[in-house]
């Protein structure tokens, strides 16, 4: 546990991509199978359902320290991750007794996992000992790991590169062979250090090729002709893996979300043996509804009838991996495009859909197209090479992003709340309002968009201008104008304004613009594009 | 019974004594209660201060203010005030201030420490009938490992560093971090430690005055172009990301604070490491140091000043929170 912590601390510490990549290999290198295993686990951002909530370890930390509530939200603002500051809380800085290092698979094995069959007395004392036996930093881990809120700053495609490196194979081979869903152990960490995997899993979908945001004239790509243009669609990508008569929903956080979408699966029985697509799962009724319209059947634990019938989905395929078990990614997209058309002729299943090829002779109709992509709740357009393979991660040049400019509002700053992680004790999370008849409305929140020097001008303008305290949060004088971009606006019933904005972000501090002339409640409203 | 310590634009007053205590604005006369930038400020008339704080308050108000230099629990009369320093053990010189008027005693901590500090007097409880405190670190989350420990893992870092062929930059105040630092890692090594001149400077009113650090070599003496590799140096965090630090080529970066306690904020300052070594009391010691002080009322100061008064008022004690120019976070 001691090394898998040392691993967790040395790539929180650094920004190097070379020495993240170097101190997993190390470790993937020196630990034992069954521990390695583990932290490839927790490295490929495989999580463990939550044992425990943070409420819970909140609570037992309440009662082993006497900290009052109160102030352990005032410790949560100083500290910003709620692993760390039970951790922080219930550790024994100045030492004491050091307890035998027990090595990682053994602490999931007898310690993290039985957590799940106690009743809350009997994991209390298993915490209380836990945190006992083991030093701050570990502490952290461990709570993070029971939480299932296990982060660290290294993406998965860094961990599979360590882990090639050390089996010396190409990452994308190691990309494929720890995709899916497995437990971890020692034999599964030699499988994959095996220089062929005995056996691929039928449920294994393959890694995702990821676009680039294109920020320059798409003339700059070249010939129109050799490009193919979608719609770049507002929903959830997921790759549709039908291989052993069974069927296998990914999404790209590879998680499994087969049964959240039950039409799908029914579609999917349709589709020869052997078939993988990558396409999204959308919210569709004829054509595609919003994406807040997708979250409501996402965020149900139970899909019944009614919520089912209210947001049916459809799957919107756009690629072909693998047709009658044969791996398709290194041919063209013009011919995988080619035969996932056939493939869904024959099909004839009405929730698996052919994602349109959007048709505009030169660049410049295609930018006129490109201006109805709200009206048909997208993005804007996805430009693929027509010669490209199917790539792996986030290459750029072959699949590009062409997202419709967004909505932009001048607004207010009226709350300041404290930041996480790295900017805890800092001011970073904001509360933007506009006017309304006279009075200030919150909006939106935001929390990304400034460098760090403007976050560190305005944490301090926020110290000394705070008008108001609510626990942490600062109401601070209605004097700071920010203008915030946004991709669509919704109504809601839930916020005050009567409106909700998606993806709210800081464009730019407008230092030049007093108060008053920030926008109305009225002028935001005017954007509303959904028309659920 | 009017309160013997009240809050000015100024700063902390003693209207009885007609003296101000580590203001920040100009009064005819001040209490300083130990020599860092945010409490000795110029601009005042006439300065006390303990013998071991004047020569640095010298440095650094240089000619025209009077500084009176007091030793500890000497007896000072000022107005209708009795004014007496006491140890503090936050750094070299640093004095509680006891005042005493109309049978009253208040006695103003400055920052303070428990933790021991082989280059200062250690900290005395005063009894107090109000006990002004501290608060910088007064969150339950601040807690202190022992300073040796520290010192061993300032060692293991150099020495991983040295092996590595890269030198260690250890960011430090330079006015008692330092030579805290110093003496701490002279017990473990004979290796020489390499400083900035504004350390160097600081460690020389520090040895004058007796304090025992180990030979220390300015970065400045040493010839051009010279390899660091393997070497320690300590620097004030002003030199951090200036054309000095250029010099040492592969390096790696650490700071000794508090703060470092919280990996939001290690992580936020942007160096390598971070060192908990803090030169103020941590939340165990605020609360068994007012205990001791047998205060029936507490104002806390700097820092979670208004958090400690209230945790204090729910174990039913009278507290509450004096506010100061100096919200957010100092560099401890």
């Amino acid at each position: 546990m001691r090394a898998f912590a040392r691993l967790y601390e040395e790539l929180d510490r650094t920004t190097s991509t070379n020495a993240k990549v170097a101190a997993m290999a190390a470790y993937f290198r020196s630990a034992p199978p069954g521990d390695a295993a583990w932290a490839l686990f927790f490295l490929t951002q495989r999580k463990i359902k939550r044992l425990l909530p943070t409420r819970v370890l909140w609570e037992l930390t309440l009662e082993m320290t006497g900290v009052p509530a109160w102030l352990l939200e005032h410790c949560y603002a100083a500290v910003g991750d709620g692993a760390e500051l039970v951790a922080l809380l219930v550790d024994r800085p100045a030492g004491g007794p050091a307890a035998a290092d027990l090595p990682l698979e053994r602490w999931m094995e007898e310690r993290v996992l039985p957590l799940k069959d106690m009743d809350l007395a009997a994991q209390a004392e298993a915490m209380r000992r836990c945190w006992s036996e083991l030093d701050t930093l570990q502490i952290l881990v461990l709570n993070k790991i029971i939480t299932g809120e296990f982060r660290v700053g290294a993406s998965a495609t860094l961990a599979i590169r360590a882990l090639a490196q050390v089996a010396g194979v190409p990452p994308q081979v190691m990309a494929h062979r720890v995709m899916g869903d497995w437990r971890p152990s020692a034999d599964l960490f030699r499988g994959l250090l095996a220089p062929e995997p005995e056996r691929r899993l039928d449920s294994h979908p393959y890694p995702f090729f990821l676009a680039s945001p294109l920020e320059e004239d798409p003339a700059s790509l070249g010939e129109r002709g050799e490009w193919m243009a979608e719609w770049k669609w507002d929903g959830i990508r997921a790759q549709l893996v039908r291989r052993g008569g069974a069927t296998y929903v990914w999404s790209r956080g590879e998680e499994l979300v087969t049964e959240r979408f039950p039409e799908i699966v029914a579609g999917a029985t349709h589709l020869p043996e052997g078939t993988v697509l990558d396409g999204e799962l959308l919210a569709f009724r004829g054509e595609a509804l919003p994406f807040a319209m997708l979250q409501k059947r996402i965020g149900r634990q139970k899909l019944t009838p009614s919520i089912l019938a209210a947001a049916p989905v459809a799957f919107m395929a756009y690629d072909l991996l693998e047709e009658g078990g044969e791996d398709l990614r290194g041919r063209p997209l013009s011919e995988r495009r080619a035969r996932l058309e056939a493939l869904l002729a024959r099909a004839a299943a009405p929730a698996l859909r052919p994602s349109p090829v959007v048709s505009g002779a030169g660049w410049a109709d295609l930018a006129r197209v490109r201006e109805e992509a709200r009206a048909r709740n997208v993005e804007g357009l996805m430009l693929k090479r027509l010669s490209s393979p199917y790539r792996t991660g986030r290459r750029r040049g072959d699949w590009w992003k062409w997202k419709i400019a967004p909505y932009t509002i001048d607004a207010v700053l009226v709350y300041a709340h404290p930041g996480h992680g790295r900017r805890a004790t800092l001011f970073t999370d904001y509360t933007f309002a506009v006017w309304d008849q006279g009075e200030l409305v919150p909006v939106a929140k935001a929390y990304s968009g400034l460098s760090d020097a403007e976050i560190a001008e305005l944490d301090a303008w926020v110290r000394r201008h705070t008008r108001e305290r609510f626990g942490p949060t600062r109401a601070v004088e209605p004097v700071q104008v920010f203008e915030l971009a946004f991709e669509a606006v919704a109504s809601s019933s839930r916020h005050r304004a009567g409106v909700a904005v998606r993806f709210p972000r800081i464009l730019r501090w407008r230092k030049d613009k007093p108060a008053a002339e920030a926008d109305t409640l009225e002028s935001v409203k005017a954007l509303l594009t959904v028309r659920a | 019974m009017p309160d013997l310590v009240v809050s000015t634009p100024e700063g902390l007053f003693c209207p009885a004594g007609g003296f101000h205590v580590d203001p920040w604005g100009p009064s005819a006369r001040a209490i300083v209660t130990h020599v860092h930038a945010d409490h000795a400020r110029p601009g005042s008339a006439a300065y006390l201060c303990t013998e071991a704080s004047a020569p640095f308050l010298r440095r650094r108000l240089g000619e025209g203010p009077v500084v009176q230099g007091a030793a500890y629990g000497e007896r000072i009369r000022l107005g209708d005030a009795v004014v007496s320093l006491h140890p503090a053990g936050h750094v070299l010189g640093s004095a509680q201030i006891r005042i005493e008027a109309a049978g009253r005693v208040w006695v103003v901590s400055g920052d303070y420490k428990r933790a021991p500090d082989p280059t200062c007097t250690p900290f005395e409880p005063v009894r107090a009938d109000v006990f002004v405190t501290e608060a910088t670190f007064a969150l339950p989350i601040y807690r202190w490992p022992e300073p040796d420990v520290v010192a061993a893992e300032v060692m293991a870092w150099w020495e991983r560093n040295r092996q590595a062929g890269a030198a260690s930059l250890l960011f430090c105040y330079a006015m008692g971090k330092a030579q805290r630092l110093l003496a701490e890692l002279g017990r473990l090594t004979d290796r020489p430690v390499l400083v900035h001149g504004a350390v160097a400077e600081m460690s020389e009113l520090y040895r004058r005055q007796g304090v025992w650090l180990p030979a220390t070599t300015r970065v400045a003496e040493l010839p051009a172009r010279r390899s660091y590799a393997g070497e320690l140096v300590l620097a004030p965090l002003s030199a951090g990301g200036t054309p000095w630090v250029r010099r040492f080529g592969e390096r790696e970066t650490a700071l000794a604070s508090g703060w470092m306690r919280v990996r939001g904020t290690r992580r936020r300052k942007g160096y390598d490491r971070g060192f908990v070594l803090s030169d103020h009391a941590d939340w165990p010691a605020l609360v068994r140091t007012i205990e001791e002080t047998g205060a029936e009322r507490v104002l806390a100061t700097h820092g979670y000043a208004e958090e400690l008064a209230r945790f204090l008022r729910e174990g039913g004690r009278e507290a509450g929170a004096i506010t100061t120019h100096f919200e957010g976070e100092a560099d401890a």
